[in-house]
C-alpha cells in the first residue's frame, strides 16, 4: 500500500511531467489534467486492481476516460506504470504519435478511445453489466468532466447505471466549476448536482479531489450502498497545483512559455521539498 | 405462395440457435424488442438480453462496453434513429474503438411508410459507409437474413445491418447452397447486355426486371451487392466491362448510397453509362412500400424499360 505522501509526491511528479510534456507539444488541455491529477494517482497507484506487464488481464478493473482531455495526466501516470517507455512522452501530439490529445487504444492501458464527450459512462455501464452478467468481480470506474454534464447522454447512461443495480460501477465527476467559455454555473448551470444524481438512483460521496485521505475513503468504501452505483463528486481546482493556472479558464488548454514552464516546476518542487520535510518529521521513509 | 416471413423474424430464429451455443451472444432492444421481433429472444434468454429503455445513444454506447467485455451484441433499434441518433457512438465507440458490435437497424428504408421522414432511413447507408472500419450490410430476404446473421456473429468487427418490416418476397431458394461471404456480390443471374446492382429489398425488384428484359431478348446480369463495404470492387468493375452499362437500384437517397458506391467505382476504373434508381432529394411521399417504390420507379416494369434504353446507347 502507497502512504499518502507517497501518493502526494507522486501527483506532484506527474505535474511536473505534464507540464514539460504541455510545453514541448506546443498544446495540451493543461487545466483539466491538473485538476484530475490527484484522482488518477489515487486509482492507478492505489485503488485500481492492474498490472502494467499484462494490460488485458481479465480481471483487471477498468477505467474509462470519459472526460478524453484528462489524457495528459494519463499518459504520463500509463508511461510512469510502465505501460510504454517514459521516453514516448516526447512524442506527445507529434506527426504519427499514439500518444495523441486524447485517450487511444492503441496505447497499452487504454480501454477505450474517447475525445467526444458523453460517451464514456455508457460503455462503463456496458463493462459493468458485462461484469455483473457474467460474475466476475471487476470494478469500472469512469472519469467525467463537470462542464460534460450538460451531454443528455450523461443521463441516459445514469438511468441505466441505477436500474441495472451495478454497484461495481463508479461515476467520479472532476467538479472544477470551470469549462472553456467560463463557469460552468454561466453557461448551463448544474446545481444541485449531487441531488440530480441522487434523484437518478446513485449513491452519492462528495469529496475534496485533492484530498487523499478523502478520495481513498470513499474509494475503499465501495460499494457502500448494495446495488447502487457509486458517484464520486470530486470537488477540485482547475489547474490545481501551478499558481498562475489555478481556477483561470483561459488555462482550460493554454499552453505554459519557457518562463511559465520554470515556474511551475520551481512551485512544484517546492511543494516536493515541503513534502519531504514532512516526511522526514515524522520518520517515514518511502 | 408469398413469404410471410419478415427479415427481422428470420434474425431472430437464426439468433435463438446461436444463443444456445454461447452465452456471449446478446441482443439489445431500446423499447423496441417487439418491433425487432426480438420478444421470443428476450424470453429465452434474459440474462443475454438489455432493455435500454428509448435511448439510442445509450444503447450503442452500453453494447460497446459489452463487446469490450467479450461479449458480441446485437443492437435492435429502428434504422432511422440508430443511424441518426447514435452516429457518434457509432463512430466513437463502434468503429474508433473497434468493438465487436452488430447494429441491426430495424423497419429500415421506407418501411414505416406513412409514418413520414422523421421515421424513414434512406440516408444511413450514406452516413455509415463513410465510417472508417464499418461494415454496411442489407440482406435481398429471410435467407441470405439467416446465413447473414451468422456471418456477421462470426465477423470480428463493428456491422451495419439494415432490414426492412414487411416480408420481402423470396430471392433464394431455401435450399440455395451458397454461401454468404462479407464484401463479396453474389451474381444471382448472368447477362452481358448490362448489369443491375441492387442490395436489400430492390433484389427481388431487379431480377424480376431481368426476368422482362429477357423475354424482349435483352441479357441482363443481375449482382447482389448485399455487401456494401467493403464494396465488391471487382464484381463492378467486370460487370462495367463485360456488360457495358449498370442500373442500380436502392432503397435509399440516391445520394451517397449503393448508386454513389457504384458510381466512384466505374468513373475511376471503367467509365460505364449508369442509372442511379433510389429516393429523391425530398421527404418521400407516404405509402406503402411497394406504392412509394413504384412512385419512384423502382419497380420490374420501370427497370425494365430504363434498362433497354440505356442498353440502346451504350457506348461498347
Amino acid at each position: 500500500m502507497a502512504s499518502i505522501l507517497e501518493l502526494k509526491r507522486k501527483s506532484l511528479q506527474i505535474r511536473k511531467e505534464l507540464m514539460t510534456m504541455i510545453h514541448a507539444a506546443k498544446g495540451g488541455h493543461t487545466g483539466g489534467s491538473l485538476s484530475n491529477t490527484d484522482i488518477l494517482t489515487a486509482l492507478y497507484y492505489e485503488v485500481m486492481k492492474h498490472d502494467p506487464n499484462r494490460p488485458k488481464l481479465p480481471e483487471r478493473d477498468r477505467f474509462v476516460a470519459s472526460k478524453g482531455h484528462c489524457v495528459e495526466s494519463l499518459w504520463c501516470i500509463l508511461a510512469d506504470l510502465g505501460y510504454f517507455p517514459k521516453e514516448e512522452l516526447s512524442t506527445f501530439s507529434q506527426f504519427g504519435t499514439r500518444l495523441i490529445g486524447h485517450p487511444n487504444n492503441k496505447v497499452p492501458g487504454v480501454e477505450m478511445n474517447t475525445g467526444a464527450l458523453g460517451h464514456g459512462l455508457a460503455v462503463s455501464v456496458g463493462m459493468a453489466l458485462a461484469a455483473k452478467r457474467d460474475g466476475n468481480p471487476y470494478r469500472v470506474y469512469c472519469l467525467m468532466g463537470d462542464g460534460e454534464q450538460a451531454e443528455g447522454s450523461v443521463w441516459e447512461a445514469a438511468m441505466a447505471g441505477a436500474h441495472y443495480k451495478l454497484d461495481n460501477l463508479v461515476g467520479i465527476i472532476d467538479r472544477n466549476r470551470l469549462q472553456i467559455s467560463g463557469s460552468t454555473e454561466d453557461v448551463m448551470a448544474l446545481e444541485p448536482l449531487d441531488r440530480k444524481w441522487e434523484a437518478f438512483g446513485w449513491h452519492v460521496v462528495t469529496v475534496d479531489g485533492h484530498d487523499y485521505g478523502e478520495l481513498l475513503k470513499a474509494f475503499n468504501s465501495v460499494p457502500e450502498v448494495s446495488g447502487k452505483p457509486t458517484l464520486l463528486l470530486a470537488n477540485t481546482i482547475k489547474g490545481k497545483g501551478v499558481s498562475f493556472a489555478e481556477n483561470k479558464p483561459e488555462w482550460h488548454h493554454h499552453v505554459p512559455n519557457d518562463e511559465q514552464l520554470k515556474q511551475a516546476h520551481e512551485e512544484l518542487d517546492a511543494e516536493l521539498a515541503a513534502l519531504a520535510d514532512e516526511q522526514e518529521r515524522s520518520g517515514t521513509h518511502a | 405462395m408469398p413469404n410471410t416471413i419478415p427479415n427481422r423474424q428470420a434474425m431472430c430464429e437464426t439468433l435463438l440457435e446461436l444463443a444456445e451455443n454461447s452465452r456471449d451472444i446478446m441482443v439489445l432492444a431500446s423499447d423496441s424488442r417487439g418491433s425487432a421481433a426480438m420478444a421470443p429472444f428476450a424470453k429465452r434468454f434474459p440474462e443475454q438480453f438489455v432493455e435500454t429503455g428509448i435511448a439510442e445513444q445509450n444503447i450503442v454506447g452500453i453494447a460497446a462496453g459489452l463487446a469490450h467485455s467479450g461479449k458480441t451484441p446485437f443492437v435492435t433499434s429502428p434504422a432511422c434513429f440508430l443511424s441518426m441518433r447514435s452516429i457518434e457512438q457509432i463512430k466513437v465507440d463502434v468503429a474508433y474503438s473497434n468493438t465487436n458490435v452488430k447494429l441491426i437497424g430495424i423497419s429500415g428504408g421506407i418501411s414505416y411508410g406513412a409514418l413520414g421522414m422523421s421515421h424513414h432511413s434512406v440516408q444511413d447507408i450514406a452516413v455509415t459507409r463513410a465510417i472508417p472500419g464499418l461494415a454496411v450490410v442489407l440482406p435481398a430476404d429471410r435467407h441470405e437474413t439467416k446465413k447473414m446473421t451468422r456471418a456477421i456473429a462470426e465477423y470480428e468487427g463493428g456491422v451495419y445491418v439494415r432490414i426492412g418490416r414487411n416480408p420481402v418476397e423470396d430471392v433464394y431458394e431455401e435450399d440455395d447452397d451458397r454461401e454468404f461471404v462479407l464484401g463479396q456480390a453474389v451474381r444471382l443471374k448472368d447477362g452481358s447486355d448490362l448489369t443491375l446492382i441492387a442490395a436489400g429489398e430492390t433484389v427481388r425488384i431487379a431480377l424480376d426486371a431481368a426476368k422482362l428484359l429477357e423475354q424482349s431478348g435483352i441479357q441482363a446480369r443481375v449482382l447482389n451487392m448485399h455487401t456494401i463495404k467493403p464494396l465488391d470492387t471487382e464484381a463492378i468493375v467486370a460487370a462495367a466491362e463485360e456488360t457495358g452499362a449498370i442500373v442500380t437500384l436502392e432503397e435509399h437517397s440516391v445520394y451517397g448510397g449503393l448508386g454513389a458506391a457504384v458510381a466512384e467505382v466505374t468513373s475511376q476504373h471503367c467509365p460505364v453509362p449508369l442509372k442511379i434508381l433510389g429516393i429523391p432529394d425530398e421527404p418521400a411521399i407516404a405509402g406503402k412500400t411497394a406504392e412509394v417504390f413504384r412512385h419512384y420507379g423502382l419497380s420490374a416494369e420501370n427497370v425494365k424499360e430504363l434498362a433497354e434504353r440505356l442498353a440502346s446507347v451504350k457506348m461498347r
